[in-house]
């Protein structure tokens, strides 16, 4: 067997595996510690002799690290007193595993950062190795992150799935990560979120909360762009001025289908609000063929679901397009001035009323409050290119 | 092997700037930030391939100081100075053979082009790191 072919037959069947030992009633951490040592195993002794039957191997060699690792634990539980539930029926499904592991690992108990880490290395099969250098941390940092998480949650049950909403939230923010470096951090967001789109669609009753396949779209409806969204050198370019015909359409097209899907069942959230402003952006043949006042109809919808300031600040830009760069200031002016973005969207309100000097002013500002290198630099050469012109 | 940092500065209190790339980047053309932006990011692929880079980072313009205030009390904060004569603007640490080689990578980015395609003569802060001590030194 082939080195890549056996790394991603073990990134597959991991988290199956770690699946069905938590679904036996094994402790989320010990099993997770056997899985790797499996893992480990299976390394060292596929290249040169692939098993028959690769997850039967796994679970076998996994099932028996995790009983080792009971054994040695066991003269020390035996000294404490407690009351030791017996693990509640489990679901038999195998596809309810990947929400009952995902709401493990995205436990509201945990930090972000936490979450994250272990979401990829429990759920996503990635090494600690790789999730190190996706976040560019030292591995023995990311190895403490990773294991201080497994303690959090240890003692926690794992007999019924958590809360949904915690773990998309977790899942949108691996995928705001991005998509530079080795490991594509957007990708495998997309993935472990159609993963678990497809465990709960089977469920016939349909009570599967809608924002998870609205997510799934949101997802792939900004994928879709990415080739656009930087130059060769690293650049931000912004949506206005990105290249259209490097969309990937085909994701475009999958990303309205599952939206669509979403939004027949009537609960609308966040998650489906912002990928239909997505998808209205992604439809446009052009720029100045954006559908703007329907975007802003979406923006008032969400603003209905969520009081965050950030929705406030996009939809300030939407109602600039729509009722003009003047009125788009004044919603500006309801928003919080704190907001790292809040310059930018001035500069860019100012530069359409004409405003020149204002504008360069504000672009200024907001370059010294980017939170990115590529957007800093984006941000100073819109200010450069209002200075040449009003040179 | 030795390793260096490159300090670049937003602004700074050592030597005066050449004469004529004072500019700052923002009062340079659009074109000619990109120049500067690739010439950067081909410098360390360079040295990535040469293997002497380790890693670079740019930062914030915008910062804070910090201080412990005593026992159970939150810290104290001062700033952001809008004055302040020291501002770093990124670093890269790079591994080299010696400190001439140091000298040599540095300057090779300091004449990074700006205004008009010109390099920029930027001055360039160049640090060595203090090294753990060989273990034949007892």
């Amino acid at each position: 067997m082939h080195t890549d072919q056996v790394n991603d037959l073990m990134r597959t069947l991991a988290p199956q595996v770690l699946g069905v030992l938590v679904r036996r009633g094994a402790d989320f951490a010990t099993a997770e510690d056997a899985v790797q040592e499996a893992l480990i195993e299976a390394v060292r002794h596929w290249p040169d002799s692939p098993p028959d039957d690769p997850k039967a191997w796994l679970l076998r060699v996994a099932g028996r690290k995790l009983i080792d690792a009971q054994r040695s634990e066991a003269a020390r539980r035996r000294r404490e007193e407690r009351v030791h539930d017996e693990p509640a029926q489990g679901p038999t499904e195998q596809s309810d595993d990947t929400l009952l592991l995902l709401s493990r690992c995205c436990h509201p108990a945990l930090s972000p950062a936490s979450a994250i880490a272990l979401t990829l290395r429990a759920v996503g099969g990635l090494t600690t190795a790789q999730i190190a250098r996706a976040f560019l941390v030292p591995e023995a940092t990311m190895a403490q992150r990773i294991s201080r998480a497994k303690r959090t949650i240890t003692g926690e049950r794992f007999d019924t799935p958590g809360d949904v909403r915690a773990v998309l939230h977790v899942l949108y923010l691996i995928f705001n990560e991005g998509f530079t470096g080795e490991i594509s951090l957007a990708d495998e967001a997309i993935r472990l979120t159609r993963q678990l789109v497809a465990a709960t669609s089977t469920d016939a009753l349909d009570t599967a909360d809608p924002e998870l396949p609205g997510l799934l779209a949101l997802m792939l409806l900004h994928h879709a762009r990415r080739a656009a969204r930087y130059t060769a050198s690293g650049e931000l370019v912004p949506l206005d001025q990105q290249d259209r015909s490097l969309w990937d359409t085909s994701m475009i097209t999958e990303g309205v289908t599952v939206l669509q899907r979403a939004l027949t069942r009537d609960r609308l959230g966040e998650y489906q609000a912002q990928a239909a402003i997505a998808a209205l952006h992604d439809d446009a043949p052009t720029a100045d063929e954006t559908d703007w006042p329907q975007i802003l109809e979406w923006y008032d919808e969400l603003t209905r679901l969520t009081d965050s300031p950030v929705v406030a600040l996009n939809r300030a830009v939407a109602v600039g397009q729509v009722d003009g760069p003047r009125a788009g200031l004044a919603a500006l002016g309801d928003v919080d001035p704190g907001l790292a973005r809040w310059d930018a969207v001035a500069a860019h309100l100012h530069e359409r009323a004409d405003d020149v000097d204002e504008a360069i002013h504000r672009y200024t500002a907001a370059a010294d409050r980017a939170t990115s290198a590529a957007e800093r630099t984006h941000l100073i050469k819109q200010a450069a290119r209002l200075r040449l012109a009003s040179a | 092997m030795a390793k260096y940092l490159l300090l670049k500065h937003y602004r700074h209190s050592g030597p005066k700037p050449v004469p004529g790339t004072e500019a700052m980047m923002d009062q340079w053309t659009p074109e000619e930030i990109t120049e500067h932006i690739d010439y950067m990011r081909r410098f360390a692929d360079k040295l990535t391939e040469s293997g002497e880079y380790v890693s670079g980072d740019a930062l914030s313009p915008e910062g804070t100081f910090v201080r412990y205030d005593g026992e159970g009390r939150p810290p104290v904060t001062d700033g952001p100075f809008a004055e302040t004569k020291d501002l770093i603007a990124g670093w890269m640490i790079i591994d080299v053979e010696s400190q001439e080689r140091a000298y040599e990578a540095a300057a090779e980015l300091s004449a990074a082009p700006g205004q008009g395609g010109r390099p920029i003569y930027e001055w360039l802060e160049v640090r060595p790191f203090l090294a753990d001590p060989p273990a034949t030194a007892e």
